[in-house]
């Protein structure tokens, strides 16, 4: 059979493609920005040795990194009341229903997987530093916020990337809940076209491109990374 | 909050192939595990053939094809991978026609999973001293027997625990095979919770028996573990990284 992407004009492009680009890089961001904070919060209270807290973040994170994301997908999809969604005006809520389900499945989730890198981050600090930081006089929270989280963050930066990338290539499971993503965009236009099979194609191109520019602009920043220090 | 319970919907006939959704759900389960397990096979047989390509000093341009290996498998999300396997590989490919859907899924699925294996057969192998290697040589070995007996029996015991967690990896990606109707757990908790209305019920089984089926392959490896251990010998590479799914 032959290959024929001549279909692909900038009409499709526009009408599928970008809606879902938007969407599909939209919930990275926010995933990424909500995950990191809370994930932060979860590390925070795992290493702070009181059992009340060490407990149920020690649940959640290994809870989370045990099931398989798409079933994270629906039980959020199944669970968050309607009355939620209601909270939205102009109807956002019953129309976009998937893809806020979406965001909050995604900023939970990855808060999990966020937690464990920035435990490791907080983890790799030497204990000097945190002792430096008491006999300055400095509160626990002036410590973490002036003295071991930003370098935390720097010396995990190139990780906390590499999971964005991963977590963008996940983006594309929201295909369970029907929310549209780029990959849906794809989708949508191979079916509408009867063309599915350049669709899928392009999709795959597309998605490599993206994510190997990505994975290539960490290693460089790695590398500078790791001369300054 | 009081939550009505109604466990007896897996006694409920569904009206298809089986008789209860119990026997689905069971049946459904068989299939997450040839699957993953299959999956897995594929995986370790052609991720342990990339990584050590990408280790052999004397052929650069295997190292690099291996390179571009991972580059590609990796760099793909794992639902568009499986789409292509499904959709666009029996079309362009047509021996491929006959293939039935579930060779399909486990090709993608193993083929995805083996550049991230081949990544922890290369640190294994090179986080090894390189005394290793030019210890083989002086003995005279070919290239072929210093791995067989130097080199690859050390690197393995190193990357079991990330190899741990990418066989767990493994079963919960294996729910991605619900895009292209393998009647797996996911794709039963989507058709039972649909005809049911008892999603709640219907979820947690299927997680629960997601949580078991990592959870046995977690002690099987830390038995293998266990059991290949070398007295004396400090397994403290951490080969695998943090971040990952």
């Amino acid at each position: 059979m032959n290959i024929d992407l001549s279909f692909y004009n900038w009409e499709i492009v526009r009408t599928f493609l970008l809606k879902g680009l938007y969407f599909s890089v939209m919930l990275t961001i926010v995933a990424t920005l909500g995950g990191v904070i809370l994930g932060t919060l979860l590390a925070l209270m795992r290493l702070s040795g009181r059992k009340f807290l060490v407990a149920p973040a020690t649940v959640y994170v290994n809870g989370m990194r045990s099931i398989p994301l798409v079933m994270v997908i629906l039980w959020f999809y199944l669970l968050v009341p309607a009355s939620f969604y209601a909270l939205f005006p102009y109807r956002i809520g019953q129309n976009y229903r998937s893809e806020i389900s979406a965001v909050l499945t995604f900023v939970a989730f990855e808060a999990a997987y966020f937690s464990e890198i920035m435990r490791a981050g907080i983890q790799s600090i030497p204990r000097g530093q945190v002792n430096a930081g008491e006999a300055m006089g400095m509160t626990y929270g002036q410590n973490m916020k002036l003295i071991i989280l930003p370098q935390a963050f720097r010396n995990m930066l190139p990780v906390l990337l590499t999971q964005t990338i991963i977590l963008f290539q996940d983006t594309s499971l929201v295909y369970a809940i029907g929310a549209y993503d780029l990959l849906k965009g794809f989708d949508a236009a191979g079916k509408n076209y009867g063309r599915p099979i350049e669709s899928y194609l392009l999709a795959a191109v597309v998605y490599f491109i993206i994510c190997f520019s990505l994975s290539w602009f960490v290693k460089r920043l790695h590398k500078r990374i790791a001369i300054i220090r | 909050m009081k939550m009505n319970w109604q466990w007896e919907v897996f006694l409920q006939d569904p009206g298809g192939q089986y008789p209860t959704y119990l026997q689905w759900l069971m049946s459904a389960w068989g299939w997450t595990i040839s699957v993953s397990v299959l999956s897995l096979v594929v995986a370790l047989s052609i991720g342990s053939l990339v990584g050590i390509a990408r280790t052999l000093p004397e052929n650069p341009w295997l190292a690099r094809l291996a390179n571009a290996w991972v580059e590609l498998f990796r760099n793909i999300p794992l639902l568009v991978q499986i789409f292509v396997w499904y959709h666009v590989v029996p079309a362009l490919i047509p021996p491929m026609k006959g293939v039935p859907g579930f060779v399909l899924v486990i090709f993608a699925l193993g083929f995805f999973t083996s550049a991230r294996i081949a990544e922890q057969v290369r640190a294994g192998i090179q986080s090894l001293p390189r005394g290793q290697r030019y210890a083989g040589m002086a003995m005279g070995f070919t290239t072929v027997q210093y791995y067989r007996y130097v080199i690859l029996p050390m690197a393995y015991r190193i990357i079991i625990p990330p190899l741990t967690s990418e066989a767990m990896n493994i079963f919960k990606n294996s729910s991605v095979a619900f895009a292209v109707s393998i009647s797996e757990l996911t794709m039963f908790a989507l058709q039972a919770q649909e005809e049911t209305s008892r999603g709640i019920e219907i979820y947690l089984a299927v997680t629960g028996l997601y949580v078991v089926s990592a959870f046995a392959i977690n002690r099987i490896m830390a038995f293998i573990e266990k059991r290949t251990r070398v007295p004396g010998f400090i397994v403290s590479a951490d080969a695998g990284a943090v971040a990952g799914h």
